[in-house]
């Protein structure tokens, strides 16, 4: 598989008053053809800055940003227009021409690659029909609900057969419901298409569903990528861990008492371990949170418990879990 | 009223819708290209350039500071150059139009600076140019306000254009400083003046209902 995005060690600076900002720090990770990539982050983390250097809208202060193999900050103006056009992107905001109706938005892509009259009509047209708007292509934007504003702004990136969608907070203005209809269809697209997608989200929901893989970034620096079920599962950073696991709801009940965390990955997601324990040790835990995921249909969860005092007993509830096969980790009670 | 000063009002509203028209339209082939130029070269926008905004921007504030009075009178030798002569309607379109081009400008610059940044990021990632984007995003984005702007510059160029009766520019300004005024012939002074309003409030009215049908948001 190619790679069609490839950083390297991408730093970026703004200057603000003679202050500097680093927005990003030392980015270097790799967005394979045909895959979902998630960038997840707090806000102000940098993702934003990061996926706008992916088609130069933002310029690296150093490092390089390739895409398939060409390093976009060795292009003239009128040549990175032209690679612009392999490389669509749609917005938080919609961003789509109020003045304008909604075939006349879809066909505005096209019209700037140069596409005829008549064939532009007859390809916005279709990709109206994609994303299911076919019967409001003479509105004004204005007359749409956010969901169906992202749909044009959908089809109006795809007009074009681009060869990557950045979807930069693409369905953050939107509610549960209808985002899920629009990763519904993004998926949907990039089966059909092969389309490479990258998307950046400050909701692990989104990248639960959808992604194959994900980086995550914090304080501008690329802390994990990878598989998402491993992140998922098994976050190895301090930004990944904060993100996939909440944060404890309680204060255990005793001070000396310890809290752990259980990791479930998935095959274990059907025992009562929990049963099992008291079943087979008599020993009892005080569970504070619990909680299940579904990333690519299978289960992933995590519990937080706390352990009696005495160390002999809280010793055999480790070694319990343990030889179940779950991964057992102290949790730091100011994390 | 005679039928003297009948013809000669009669007249007058002609003049001064000639003069309207001609001033506000070259005013806005002038205006309308500075305004963009100031809002595309201003700080942060697709074709930044501080000294050619610096220099237009200065060359708008001066004109636009001088009173329209002081400029008729300032322009005459450059009328007599332009078009031959220095008094008459077809005379008083050229100051008319050189104190609204700055106006205009202005005007235009700031219809074009409400438009959202996002949507210029938009035709930006879609590998539009810089040109293009003015021309198919920027403008037509701004085309309510642009009309509503237009609105205003025509009703400040009818009321300017009454001052150039003064220097002997015709239109309905001219039969109310001459009839009405030194003559003090209160009716034709308030037949005028009633005319002059009605003529302005047209042309709001015009503008809004224009701004309005263009306007889909």
């Amino acid at each position: 598989m190619d790679n069609v995005f490839e950083l390297q060690n991408v730093y970026k600076t703004y200057k603000n008053d003679g202050k500097e900002f680093t927005a990003l720090k030392e980015v270097s990770l790799t967005v394979k053809e045909g895959e979902i990539f998630g960038i997840i982050g707090m806000s102000g983390a940098g993702k934003s800055t990061l996926v706008r250097t992916l088609n130069r809208l933002e310029e690296v202060t150093s490092g390089t940003v390739s895409f398939y193999g060409k390093d976009l900050a060795s292009l003239k103006a009128k040549e990175l227009r032209k690679v612009r056009h392999s490389i669509s992107m749609i917005f938080q905001g919609f961003n789509l021409v109020n003045q304008r109706t909604v075939i006349q938005n879809v066909e505005q892509s096209l019209k700037i690659i140069g596409t005829p009259r008549a064939e532009r009509r007859e390809k916005a047209l279709k990709m109206l029909e994609t994303v299911g708007l076919s019967e409001k292509a003479n509105q004004y934007p204005a007359r749409l609900s956010g969901g169906q504003k992202q749909r044009v702004a959908i089809a109006r990136a795809l007009a074009v057969d681009p060869k990557v969608l950045l979807c930069d907070e693409a369905t953050s203005a939107l509610d549960p419901k209808i985002t899920n209809e629009i990763l519904d269809l993004l998926k949907k697209i990039n089966e059909e298409r092969k389309l490479t997608i990258v998307i950046i989200t400050h909701e692990m929901s989104v990248v639960e569903k959808i992604c194959d893989r994900v980086a995550i970034i914090d304080d501008g620096n690329l802390a994990e990528v990878g598989d998402v079920k491993d992140v998922f599962s098994n976050p190895q950073s301090k930004a990944a861990k904060k993100l996939v696991f909440p944060s404890n709801p309680f204060d255990p009940s005793d001070d000396e008492g310890q809290i752990v965390r259980i990791v479930f990955d998935g095959t274990q997601s059907n025992v009562p371990f929990i049963a099992n324990l008291v079943e087979q040790t008599g020993l009892k835990v005080n569970i504070l949170s619990a909680n299940t995921r579904s990333v690519g249909g299978i289960g992933y969860g995590q519990m937080i418990v706390e352990l009696p005092p005495r160390a002999e007993e809280r010793q055999k509830i480790i070694d319990f879990f343990r030889n179940g096969g779950l991964s057992v980790s102290e949790v730091n009670r100011n994390e | 009223m005679s039928d003297y000063i009948k013809d000669a009002i009669l007249t007058g509203v002609w003049e001064t819708f000639v003069m309207t028209f001609f001033a506000s339209l070259f005013s806005y082939i002038v205006g309308m290209p500075l305004g963009v130029i100031l809002y595309s070269t201003s700080k942060g926008r697709l074709l930044q350039n501080r000294a050619v905004n610096f220099v237009i921007g200065a060359i708008v504030n001066i004109t636009r500071s001088l009173p329209f009075l002081i400029l008729l009178v300032l322009l005459i030798p450059f009328t007599r150059l332009v078009v031959g002569q220095s008094i008459g309607t077809t005379a008083a379109i050229v100051p008319l139009t050189i104190g609204a081009i700055p106006i205009v400008a202005r005007m235009v610059e700031s219809s074009l600076n409400e438009v959202q940044p996002g949507i210029i990021e938009a035709a930006a990632s879609m590998g539009a140019s810089p040109l293009y984007t003015i021309i198919h995003f920027i403008i037509p984005e701004a085309m309510p306000s642009l009309l509503q702007g237009g609105a205003i510059n025509v009703a400040t160029v009818l009321g300017y254009s009454a001052m150039a009766g003064v220097i002997g520019g015709g239109g309905l300004g001219a039969i109310a400083l001459q009839y009405g005024y030194y003559r003090y012939q209160k009716d034709v002074l308030w037949t005028t003046v009633t005319l002059l309003i009605i003529m302005v409030m047209l042309i709001q009215e015009l503008g809004i209902r224009l701004s309005k049908k263009h306007r889909k948001t």
